[in-house]
C-alpha cells in the first residue's frame, strides 16, 4: 500500500524532470560523423570523378539498388555512363562505401530526404555527385595507382618506382 | 414557460459540457501522461496541441466502421450506445452548482448508483456479440469486476448518507457547509475512489480491457465511431466519478471567493488528472488478485466504516 503511494509520487515529481524529446524540426537531433544517412559521390582534388564504374558498390549492395554502366574517356580513364540509386529500396547499411576501392561513393549524416512521389527517390548522377571531396580530401585515385593513363605512364604515380625492365639481366 | 426553456437550455448545455470535457480529456490525458513520462506529447496541432482532439476526432469519424460477419449485428450496435446512455443520464443528477442541474431528485444517489451499474450491460453485451473469444473474457471479466466492486461503491456511500441524511445530492452539498465529508468519511472515500476507478474501468484496473492480455478485451472487434463511442464513454465515466467524488467528499461547489461552477469545476478537473496519474503510475493486478482484494479487504473495510460511522452518529445524539 505505501509503496503505491511512493510510486505515484515519483512519478508525479517526473512532472518537473527534463523533457527526452528532441523537438525535431526545429530542434536538430546530433548526428554522429560517421552517421550513414544520404549517399553521394565524392570528386577527386582536380575535380573529376572518382568513380571507376569497378562495379563493387553494385555487387555488395545486398538489396541492388545501386545501377550502373562503366565506360572509358579518350584518355583510358574508366567512370561510368550512368549511375543511379534506388533510395526507396536503400538500406543505409554502408557496404557500398567499404566496397569502393576509391573512396567515390560516402555516405553523409544527411536523412531528410522525404518525397511525395516514389519515383523522386531515384538518383541519378548528377544528384549524387557532389563538388567536393567528402571524407577523405587529398586523395586522387589515379595519381597513386599503377594504372597507365593517357597523360601518366607507368612509374609516374606517387611513390611509384620505376617499372623493371623484364627483358634486361641486370638487377 | 421560462422555467421550461431555462430546463431544456441547462440540460443541452450540460449535456455538451459533459461531451466536451471527455473529448478534452483525451487530450488532458496525452499531455499529462507524456508529462510524467519526461515527454511533451501532442503540442503540434493548435495551441499546445488542444485541436487534437479535433483531429482524432475527424479521423474515427471518417474511419471505416466495420461490422464483423460473425457478430450478433443488433446488439452490436447497441452496445456502445449503452454505456453513453447510462453515464450521461447520471450527469443528470449531478449538483453543479446552485441552480445549474438538470434535475433536482430525492434519491439521486440511488439514481446514481443504478445508472452506473448499468454500463456494465454495455461490455458484456459489446462483448458477447463480437463472438470473439478474447473479447468474452474481457466482458466476462468486466461483469465480475462491476458486481464485486459495485457492492462496496454503494457501502462506501451509506456514511455520506447517514451523516447528511438524505440521498438528494444538492442537500449532501450543503451538509458539507461545515465540513467536507473527506474528514470524517476518509475511508469511505479511499474505498470510493478505488471502487470509481473500477466502476469506469480506468488504468490500473482496467482489466475489461487489459491490451497487453486481452488485446483490447470487450472492445477488440469495435472501430470507427463505434469504438469511439466506448472510448468517449470511458472519459464520460472518469468525469462522472471524478464530480461524484467531487459532490459527496469534497463538498461540490462549495468554496469561498470564486463562483460555485468554477469551483466545482476545479475540484472536479483535481480528480481527473489524478486518475490520469494512478494511470501513469501503477501496474494493473492480476484479475484474480483484484477480485480477492475487493471482496477481502476493501468490503469489510466498507462494512467497518459504516458501522463505526453509525456508533459515532448514536454515541454523539
Amino acid at each position: 500500500m505505501l509503496s503505491w503511494l511512493r510510486s505515484i509520487w515519483i512519478v508525479f515529481t517526473h512532472m518537473f524532470r527534463k523533457r527526452e524529446t528532441v523537438q525535431y524540426p526545429e530542434e536538430k537531433p546530433y548526428l554522429a560523423p560517421r552517421y550513414r544517412g544520404r549517399i553521394i559521390l565524392s570528386r577527386d582534388p582536380d575535380g573529376g570523378e572518382r568513380c571507376v564504374a569497378c562495379y563493387l558498390c553494385a555487387v555488395a549492395c545486398p538489396v541492388d539498388c545501386i545501377s550502373l554502366q562503366a565506360t572509358e574517356d579518350e584518355q583510358g580513364r574508366r567512370y561510368p555512363e550512368f549511375f543511379r540509386i534506388n533510395f526507396s529500396r536503400c538500406i543505409y547499411c554502408g557496404l557500398c562505401e567499404e566496397a569502393c576501392p576509391t573512396y567515390a561513393i560516402q555516405l553523409t549524416p544527411d536523412f531528410e530526404m522525404g518525397e511525395y512521389d516514389r519515383t523522386n527517390l531515384v538518383y541519378e548522377k548528377e544528384n549524387l555527385l557532389i563538388s567536393g571531396e567528402g571524407k577523405y580530401p587529398g586523395y586522387h585515385y589515379y595519381k597513386v595507382a599503377g594504372l597507365s593513363i593517357g597523360g601518366k605512364d607507368k612509374g609516374e604515380a606517387e611513390n611509384e618506382e620505376e617499372p623493371i625492365d623484364v627483358h634486361s639481366l641486370i638487377p | 414557460m421560462i422555467t421550461t426553456a431555462y430546463s431544456i437550455i441547462s440540460t443541452i448545455g450540460i449535456l455538451l459540457a459533459a461531451v466536451t470535457i471527455a473529448a478534452g480529456n483525451i487530450w488532458i490525458e496525452r499531455r499529462l501522461l507524456a508529462l510524467w513520462q519526461d515527454r511533451y506529447g501532442p503540442n503540434r496541432a493548435g495551441p499546445f496541441g488542444l485541436l487534437q482532439v479535433v483531429a482524432d476526432m475527424i479521423k474515427i469519424f471518417t474511419k471505416e466502421d466495420w461490422i464483423p460477419p460473425f457478430a450478433d449485428k443488433t446488439v452490436f450496435v447497441i452496445a456502445p450506445g449503452i454505456i453513453m446512455v447510462t453515464v450521461l443520464m447520471s450527469f443528470v443528477v449531478v449538483p453543479v452548482a446552485p441552480g445549474i442541474g438538470v434535475v433536482d431528485m430525492n434519491i439521486g444517489l440511488l439514481f446514481f448508483l443504478a445508472m452506473s451499474s448499468m454500463g456494465a450491460y454495455s461490455l458484456v453485451l459489446g462483448a458477447w456479440a463480437s463472438n470473439n473469444k478474447y473479447s468474452l473474457l474481457g466482458g466476462m471479466r468486466g461483469a465480475a469486476q462491476m458486481i464485486s466492486y459495485e457492492v462496496f461503491l454503494g457501502l462506501s456511500l451509506l456514511g455520506v448518507v447517514a451523516l447528511s441524511g438524505t440521498f438528494n445530492l444538492r442537500e449532501i452539498v450543503e451538509a458539507q457547509r461545515g465540513m467536507w465529508n473527506v474528514i470524517p468519511q476518509f475511508v469511505g472515500f479511499i474505498v470510493f475512489l478505488i471502487a470509481g476507478v473500477a466502476e469506469s474501468h480506468r488504468l490500473p484496473l482496467d482489466i475489461p480491457e487489459a491490451e497487453s492480455e486481452l488485446i483490447a478485451g470487450f472492445h477488440s472487434e469495435y472501430s470507427g465511431m463505434k469504438f469511439g463511442m466506448f472510448f468517449v464513454g470511458e472519459y464520460l465515466g472518469v468525469t462522472l466519478i471524478s464530480a461524484m467524488i467531487t459532490t459527496l467528499f469534497f463538498g461540490g461547489w462549495l468554496g469561498p471567493v470564486l463562483p460555485p461552477v468554477v469551483w466545482f469545476l476545479i475540484k472536479t478537473f483535481a480528480f481527473i488528472i489524478f486518475f490520469v496519474l494512478l494511470r501513469a503510475s501503477l501496474p494493473r493486478p492480476r484479475y484474480d488478485q483484484l477480485l480477492s482484494y475487493g471482496w477481502k479487504v476493501m468490503l469489510p473495510l466498507a462494512l467497518l466504516n459504516l458501522v463505526v460511522t453509525g456508533g459515532i452518529m448514536l454515541a454523539v445524539s
